[in-house]
């Protein structure tokens, strides 16, 4: 066999290797091409000295150019950081509804505190702020402790019933079982539900009502529309924070529920406080 | 110690399969082409086809088109950064990019019609490769002469002279290639203003980037690099393979009447042997850009610039012959020729198989004809084109200004409000897409006895309201949705948004849902 053969199809110089017959032909790459390969390999050693790249036995070569991905996420982060500086300060300085009259403070303090509700409040409120039994519902219009920017301010920096807070918000509601008969507890629950619905028995009604002003208007208020200062749920509405329905009105009475909300200040600090009454302001039912 | 005689060896019949004497390189070096200057009709249309491209690509930035106060002026803008294309009376939304892609596939589907029929034509004439080499050559020629000069000067040592001529040619190249990249990065923002800024140097990092690369790659791939670019790293000379069939028009030798060629014509004849119409002058080969012999047959390399043709019928002007030894011609057109001229391929090529005695061709040959460029294939191509071409125009004709997408806010799905109605929250989008200030009307229209109101906005409760917009923008609002307990029909109820401008009666609607808890019926 002859390192000079000539393909007879094509008329091509074959590199002389044979593999079954088979030759391989010899159209050879421009060189250019090759001196870029060769470009491409010098580039690939160079790369490797220069960055963080030679796998070592507990980390890698760093590269004599010094660069890390962490460090580069660090400086993005504080340019991310300064450029909220401004915001920042001026959320410190001013009150919740300086800041909520702002468009663009609003805007910012309703994302950043979004953000901080989703790490810290949606364990018992909901994802949505929607709340579950027993813990309300921040997007409807009825506030237990009144839904002003400042009284929501307020009751997140301090908390409810969380008795390592002096300031915290505080009432309780006393076990009527304890007070009243178990008919005249039936009768309050068919009178309270009556307020904002239908009830079984029309008749518990009127003594229900008795038993109501004797017992309960000194926080719920003579019309039973509740008294935020204290803490008292409006009762004509069709928000409730346990159950509607006569029945479990009754539970209520007998033995009541409380729920503790925990102060917010220590943790998360009075700018992030200010954020989230902006945002739990503007779900839609702020007054 | 028993020595053997030489003789008694055995020698054995083995050759080094890897001699270094009879090794082949592996790369090649490349050659050098120096492309003659070629005249003719088809150097003619190629010069016009330079003047319009580069002209349409240097000067259209700086073409102005007014859009009233609201939108720039510049007739032809890609706005990267407000994410609009703006075409001369077209504005281009984001999500109105399918024109765009439309217009991609259309280019493609071209690509194949134009290739289908007259064969590599975008390379030979269109291609900004081509454009761009063609005009590098003509700053060659003009500095360094023609052909011949210009081997001369390659071939001479360094003197004072060349180094100028050489230094002169690079400069020359680099400007050009910086006056291309210069005009790419116009048609991203506003010309005169970043013209400005570019000489003053405030112009934008990435700017200044992105002339250099293309000054770079203009001068490497324009003034260096030319046939290899086409050779090497063009993916089309092998697609075209595919496109090309019996019936599409190529650049082709047809040695059915040049064959047998010669350079002395007249001993030959004298001799009594066949003559072909080829003098074998080589000016085919001499003005060729891709440096090969178009007599050797349809070439990967040939990019159908039909320069050849021009040099070819110059010379066949002069000897008094028909024109078109090298010409445009189908494969059909050529195999017919080609069994003609060698009576069903029993003999070699005989041109007096395809001239009458007295001088012409004879009736038998076949020339090409119109209507071999339509045939079934080109019309699936055309009328491809055609409909997409078609589709996009009525689009473009009947498409909305005024648009509105509503997203339905699904946590909560509802929200029940003290008064036991259920309030549902939308992210209301109104898109102004014509660069003017507006006022429009939103309405819903279904959902008995529901209203909405705008957060952030005094307007009261209502089942309409109006909004002033502004000019090409996005508006967004927040909207919530209330509707009274003792209205609400189904945990799901549909109904709509409308958005109307009330002077140019344009509309839009979305129909968005209702949700409300089973126990509010």
């Amino acid at each position: 066999m002859s390192s000079e053969h000539i393909d007879e199809v094509s008329g091509i110089s074959t590199t002389g290797h044979e593999w079954d017959g088979i030759r391989e032909l010899n159209n050879p790459l421009p060189q250019w091409w090759v001196i870029t390969f060769y470009i491409t390999v010098a580039w690939a050693v160079a790369y490797t000295i220069a960055y963080p790249a030679w796998p070592m036995l507990s980390s890698a070569t760093k590269g004599v150019l010094g660069y890390s991905s962490r460090n580069a996420v660090k400086i993005e982060l504080a340019a991310a950081e300064a450029a909220k500086g401004k915001y920042v300060a001026a959320i410190q300085q001013k009150t919740v509804s300086e800041i909520a009259a702002d468009d663009a403070l609003r805007e910012f303090a309703v994302a950043a505190g979004g953000a901080t509700f989703k790490v810290n409040c949606v364990q018992c409120h909901g994802s949505g702020a929607q709340g579950s039994k027993g813990f309300p519902n921040l997007n409807d219009d009825d506030w237990l402790w009144g839904g002003t920017t400042e009284q929501i301010q307020q009751t997140i920096a301090h908390g409810i019933r969380f008795a390592s807070d002096p300031d915290t918000r505080q009432s309780e509601m006393p076990p009527f079982g304890d007070i009243i008969t178990p008919e005249q507890i039936a009768q309050v629950g068919a009178y309270v539900a009556s307020l904002s619905g239908k009830v079984q028995d029309a008749s518990l009604i009127e003594p229900g009502a008795k038993v109501f002003a004797e017992n309960c208007v000194a926080c719920h208020g003579d019309n039973a529309k509740g008294n935020k200062e204290l803490g008292a749920p409006n009762l004509t509405d069709a928000i409730w924070l346990y159950a509607p329905g006569e029945t479990a009105i009754a539970v209520q009475v007998r033995a009541p529920k409380h729920g503790v909300m925990p102060a917010w200040i220590g943790r998360l600090g009075e700018t992030k406080v200010k954020e989230l009454a902006v945002y739990v302001h503007s779900l839609g039912g702020g007054e | 110690m028993h020595v053997l005689d030489k003789t008694q060896m055995e020698r054995l019949e083995a050759k080094a399969v890897n001699s270094a004497k009879t090794r082949q390189p592996l790369y090649a070096p490349r050659k050098k082409i120096f492309p003659k200057r070629a005249s003719g009709s088809f150097r003619r249309f190629k010069w016009l086809v330079m003047a319009i491209t580069l002209g349409i690509y240097y000067l259209m930035p700086w073409l102005r088109w007014d859009r009233g106060p609201f939108a720039p002026d510049q007739a032809v803008l890609i706005d990267l950064a407000n994410r609009r294309f703006y075409v001369f009376f077209i504005e281009i939304w984001p999500q109105e990019f399918y024109y765009v892609a439309g217009l991609l596939v259309m280019a493609g589907v071209g690509l194949f019609l134009i290739t289908s029929t007259v064969g590599r034509a975008w390379c030979g004439y269109a291609c900004p490769q081509t454009v761009w080499v063609d005009l590098f050559l003509v700053v060659e020629r003009a500095i360094e002469g023609d052909r011949n000069a210009r081997i001369k000067l390659d071939a001479g040592p360094w003197t004072a002279r060349k180094l100028v001529l050489r230094v002169s040619k690079h400069a020359i190249w680099l400007v050009i290639g910086a006056a291309t990249g210069g005009a790419w990065i116009f048609y991203f923002a506003d010309a005169p203003t970043l013209v400005g800024e570019l000489f003053t140097g405030t112009a934008a990092p990435v700017a200044y980037i992105t002339v250099a690369v293309l000054t770079a790659t203009t001068y490497t791939f324009g003034g260096l690099m030319r046939e290899q670019v086409c050779t090497y790293m063009c993916p089309w000379p092998r697609i075209q393979a595919a496109m090309l069939d019996e019936s599409s028009l190529t650049v082709t030798y047809n040695d059915w009447r040049g064959e047998p060629r010669s350079r002395h014509a007249k001993k030959v004849l004298a001799a009594g042997q066949p003559v072909g119409d080829c003098v074998d002058c080589n000016a085919c080969v001499a003005v060729c850009p891709m440096g090969i012999d178009i007599r050797d047959g349809q070439q990967l390399e040939c990019i159908t610039c039909a320069l050849c043709i021009d040099a070819c019928d110059g010379v066949m002007d002069k000897l008094g012959k028909e024109r078109g030894l090298i010409s445009y011609a189908t494969l059909s057109d050529y195999n017919a020729n080609m069994m003609l001229a060698t009576a069903g391929g029993a003999s070699s090529v005989s041109p007096s198989l395809v001239r009458t005695a007295d001088g012409p061709f004879s009736d038998k040959v076949s020339h090409f004809h119109i209507r071999k460029i339509f045939r079934p294939r080109t019309y699936v191509y055309m009328g491809m084109w055609s409909l997409i071409g078609l589709g996009l125009l009525y689009s473009l004709l009947t498409r909305d200004r005024l648009e509105i997408n509503v997203l339905h806010d699904r946590n909560p799905q509802f929200v029940t409000l003290s008064d036991a109605s259920i309030r549902n929250g939308y992210t209301v989008k109104l898109l102004n897409m014509i660069p003017e200030p507006r006022t429009i009307v939103v309405t819903m229209q279904g959902l008995q006895g529901a209203e909405m109101s705008v957060v952030g906005s005094d307007l009261p409760a209502a089942r309409f309201f109006a909004i002033a917009v502004e000019p090409d923008r996005l508006n967004m609002l927040k909207v919530f949705v209330r509707q009274p307990a003792d209205e609400v029909r189904h945990a799901a109820q549909t109904f709509k948004f409308r958005v109307e401008d009330r002077a140019s009666f344009e509309s839009d609607e979305y129909t968005a849902t209702f949700n409300a808890p089973e126990i509010a019926r």
